[in-house]
């Protein structure tokens, strides 16, 4: 058999196929030979061979039948073998398969080898895509190695021992001892590895942290040297000595530092350093920079070194270079919430950067502008976000237009500038807005009531323009059939009234039941409009005539509203009136939960309206959060409490604002002229609740807790009309001699769930059982998932707070089901 | 670091390194994937993108497009740096790389990478120390070959 052909010849060979088919051909054919030449054991070849096949599994063909030839070459005594076989293994072969765990014993002999680049091809090999089973094999190898002199091969040691612990963790502890003194290495090498090695340990133990604090010095004078030294060409990179080096322990510090004050402390010096004397001009200064910027921003530096921090990010900003501009407003957005006044300094360079080419640059720029947004600059904000949503690509056009109505609904100045800005959005970015906008603005416009008549005339001109997005022709349909009579009359304030006859008007309307833009849905609001307008218009003749056409409309949707107009008309035209008249002010639902940006955008002291009506409410906010993060946030629904009995029922209003970051569930805010139906007070312990028509009879009480004199029992109703909902009664009596005052109860229950809480009937606990406070749970279950509840409980007693936490889970069957 | 690739303009790969047990078929689809994202990007666009869950750092050298795929906790102004230095390490061995080199020597190219990284980690920030040791273990291997072969090799027999 004539010898295979080489590597290079190959290569060249297969370049000159003109066809993917010639090409396979090709590879096919050499494949052959190659799997014959295996089938013969033949030594001489084998690595060219095997070679050859490296090349052609890399243009994307099986090689597989080659792995256990890459395992002979490993064995092999020659170098050449080995150092191809190695390669094969890291690309051939699959920690899945068995077969990987043959080349355990050629890397345990390998790693003892005479040759210390065969013991390196070893430490390598093992260090990329060693498997769990292989590393626990070969620790103490890897470990033994970590303690030579030689430092080629420590450095690689240190490298593999990373790879160890991150596939197998437990065997971390070995290798605490041979760190003792990575750290003394002159050579750069060794100490990078080194400070990689250390970093992995910190970020997997906090006992390794804990440990290898006091290595903070050490770090810090290294780091020292190397800014301090004169030019070493060995490690000179642009003027800067090993960056690499600098960087990597920049990042330790980082872990070092976090949430300890002394360590943080021992840094502070060589941080602002490092912050203001690295040079600039180049990337590799700025990447340092960047790693110190992100080291301040974690530890616990003081504020002096924070504001450098950020100002170095601010100048980021302003860099020509585009990747510096990213990396910068990556991290400001990190930081927005934390250092809110600091980086609202940087707030117009970061709004010009909503002009970048760059996608990415672009969106990372939109959400930081709406974290910055807050109401001290929202006009000007507003304005230039809604510029970029006008001439923004189509992808980021529905996050912005949320985020501009969620801003809006926070820090309008204005109901008139409001409605505008909806508007404005509806009108360049219509198609795009969420479909729960639709509903949402609706109830907006309702409560805006003095703003009826000119909402109306700008939506109806908007119509006019264009029928083409859907969602601002389903609000604008609607508003028409709600108030078509101040559209007719003329009655606008704010702006010069249109004169419209009715008669245009249902031409709009009528043009939109049969415009092939429209969409079901529009079609279905259009005609409920025409005909909430019979009741406003004189000429219902004309509506009469467009709701019987419909009755056969091949739409099911609008025949079926049609056929019932139709009967309004004909048989219930004394309830029409009635049916028809004017909507009540809606109440506000839940905003909605999981797209919902919680900002608070650095003014949780500033945006409580008045605080000396609501000195307690703030306190139910802070410690909802506070319930949050202790149930590990993401599988409870926070609830808020409702206003206690001595609010005025008015303020409910305000409550909504300033809770309005956290998801409310259900809790309804009522507006000022709709009084809130509340529970009669019940300071008697007894449990029926008027509201619902169920006795309680069918479920047993229980108790949810009983701790220092504190008793908690729960009661339970189902309501008739809808089976998702519980009513639960809680009465909180005390045994203790002293009355427990300030007494707050919340509750939280997993995410399929809704709750709601009624106000208590007071705050004071009678000393030994002369009265109980109760307070009324509504809970929502559509899932009719098993009920658990995480309670916390607050109160003074004998003039101490007392706090508790209870989870509450045995609730009786029928309370659920 | 998880993975390096490098390819060319055509969406040819011409070397890749993972740093995770990845199944053969989902890297076969990732680099696809990625190709046409990395090779769909406009020269005024930053270096830096997110796909998937991962940030991925990449920089075009001639006809050669580096890219990596970095952590969270990554450093990109620095993974610029170590792309660089990959290189440079690159262009001193061959001298003045260009593709070709890469094509028809890819196996130095991976002996090079494996001396520069492990783990997707440094191992050396001096350039002289690694090339010093592909250059030892390059004579190492000249060692191996019998005389013969080396005659061959210089058509001298």
């Amino acid at each position: 058999m004539p010898a295979p052909i080489r590597l290079r010849e190959l290569i060249r060979t297969i370049r000159t196929a003109r066809t993917q088919a010639e090409e396979r051909e090709m590879i096919q054919k050499e494949c052959a030979a190659i799997r014959s030449s295996f089938r013969e054991e033949d030594n001489t070849y084998r690595c060219r061979n095997v070679a050859k096949l490296l090349y052609m599994h890399m243009l994307g063909y099986p090689a597989h039948f080659g792995q256990l030839e890459c395992l002979k070459l490993i064995a092999s005594q020659k170098f050449t073998d080995k150092r191809i076989g190695y390669l094969g293994a890291m690309l051939l072969l699959d920690e899945r398969q068995d077969v990987h765990l043959l080349m355990t014993n050629c890397i345990k002999n390998d790693l003892n080898h005479s040759t210390q680049y065969v013991q390196g091809l070893a430490l390598c090999t093992l260090g990329c895509m060693g498997s769990s089973e292989m590393c626990r094999d070969l620790a103490g190898e890897v470990e033994k190695l970590l303690k030579t002199s030689n430092s080629y091969l420590r450095k690689k040691a240190a490298l593999c021992a990373v790879h160890v612990i991150r596939k197998v963790p437990e065997l971390m502890e070995m290798f605490l001892p041979a760190t003792k003194n990575l750290l003394s290495e002159k050579n750069h090498g060794v100490l990078h590895t080194s400070v990689v090695l250390l970093t992995e340990m910190c970020e997997r133990s906090p006992d390794m942290l804990l440990h290898f604090r006091k290595l903070v010095p050490q770090l810090v004078r290294i780091l020292k040297n190397l800014i301090m030294s004169g030019y070493s060409p060995e490690h000179d990179v642009s003027g800067i000595s090993d960056p690499f080096l600098q960087v990597r322990i920049l990042r330790l510090l980082r872990i070092l530092g976090r949430s300890d004050d002394d360590s943080s402390e021992a840094m502070n010096d060589i941080l602002a350093q490092v912050a203001t004397n690295t040079e600039t001009s180049k990337n590799v200064g700025n990447a340092i920079l960047y790693e110190t910027v992100l080291t301040i921003m974690d530890i616990k530096s003081e504020s002096g070194l924070r504001v450098l921090a950020i100002n170095i990010l601010g100048r980021f900003l302003l860099n020509n270079d585009k990747n510096i501009r990213y990396v910068a407003l990556t991290s400001l957005l990190k930081t927005v919430q934390t250092d809110h006044n600091a980086v609202q300094r940087h707030r117009s360079t970061i709004v010009d950067c909503l002009k970048d080419l760059d996608v990415s640059i672009k969106r990372r720029a939109m959400e930081l502008s709406f974290a910055l947004v807050n109401g001290n600059n929202i006009r000007g904000m507003m304005k230039e976000l809604l510029y970029f949503l006008d001439s923004c690509d189509p992808e980021f056009k529905a996050d912005c237009a949320s985020g501009v109505f969620l801003a809006a609904e926070k820090y309008a100045p204005s109901k008139r500038w409001h409605i505008d800005t909806i508007m404005r959005v509806l009108t360049t970015a219509g198609s795009y807005v969420r479909d729960d906008s639709v509903p949402n603005l609706i109830q907006l416009i309702t409560n805006s009531v003095e703003m009826h008549a000119y909402t109306v005339q700008r939506l109806y001109k908007a119509l006019l323009d264009d029928i083409s997005q859907q969602p601002l022709v389903q609000v604008s349909s609607w508003c028409i059939g709600e108030y078509g009579d101040l559209l007719v009359s003329g009655q606008c304030e704010e702006e010069e009234p249109i004169q419209v006859t009715e008669d245009e008007v249902l031409d709009v309307l009528e043009g939109l039941l049969v415009s092939n833009l429209s969409a079901p849905v529009t079609r279905g609001y259009s005609l409920t409009a025409i005909m909430k307008l019979s009741t406003r218009f004189s000429s219902v003749n004309r509506i009469k005539k467009v709701v019987s056409i419909y009755g056969s409309s091949i739409d099911v949707e609008l025949q079926q509203r049609a056929v019932e107009y139709n009967a309004l008309f004909k048989k219930y035209d004394h309830m029409r009136p009635a049916l028809l008249e004017r909507m009540p002010i809606m109440e506000k639902t839940a905003s909605n939960g999981p797209t919902e940006i919680v900002q608070t955008n650095g003014e949780t002291e500033a945006s409580m309206p008045d605080t000396k009506h609501l000195p307690l409410v703030t306190q139910p906010a802070n410690q909802a959060n506070d319930l949050l993060d202790l149930l590990g946030g993401n599988d409870v629904v926070p609830v808020i409490q409702t206003t206690l009995p001595t609010k005025p029922a008015s303020a409910g209003g305000e409550l909504l604002d300033l809770l309005g970051d956290l998801s409310l569930s259900g809790d309804p805010a009522p507006a000022p002229s709709v009084p809130i139906s509340q529970p009669p007070f019940l300071l008697d312990g007894l449990s029926s609740q008027p509201l619902f028509n169920d006795t309680s009879a069918a479920i047993p009480p229980m108790t949810a807790y009983s701790k220092n004199g504190l008793k908690i029992e729960l009661t339970f109703e189902r309501t008739n009309p809808n089976p998702n909902i519980a009513v639960i009664t809680i009465h909180a009596t005390n045994t203790t001699e002293a009355d427990m005052t300030e007494f707050v109860f919340q509750a939280a229950v997993p995410k399929t769930f809704q709750l709601q809480l009624l106000s208590p009937s007071s705050n004071i606990v009678p000393a030994l059982n002369q009265g109980s406070v109760t307070q009324v749970i509504r809970v929502l279950n559509p899932q009719k998932q098993q009920l658990r509840m995480r309670v916390k409980l607050t109160y003074t007693h004998k003039g101490s707070p007392v706090q508790d936490l209870a989870e509450v889970n045995n609730f009786p069957p029928q309370s659920w089901q | 670091m998880r993975f390096m690739l490098l390819f060319s303009r055509q969406g040819k790969l011409r070397l890749q390194k993972w740093y995770t047990a990845t199944a053969e078929r989902d890297k076969k689809k990732m680099v696809r994937e990625l190709m046409q994202v990395v090779l769909a990007r406009k020269p005024k666009m930053s270096s830096f993108l997110e796909w998937r869950d991962l940030k991925i750092v990449y920089k075009r050298y001639a006809s050669l497009y580096f890219c990596c795929a970095v952590e969270e906790q990554d450093n990109e102004l620095i993974t610029l740096e170590v792309i660089h230095r990959f290189v440079e390490l690159l262009d001193k061995y061959f001298g003045s790389v260009c593709e070709l080199d890469i094509i028809f020597n890819f196996e130095k190219a991976y002996f090079i990478l494996d001396e520069f990284l492990i783990g997707g980690e440094i191992q050396d920030t001096s350039k002289k120390s690694v090339l010093k040791a592909i250059e030892q273990a390059d004579l190492l291997q000249e060692e191996d070959e019998s005389p013969r072969s080396v005659l061959e090799e210089m058509g001298l027999a």
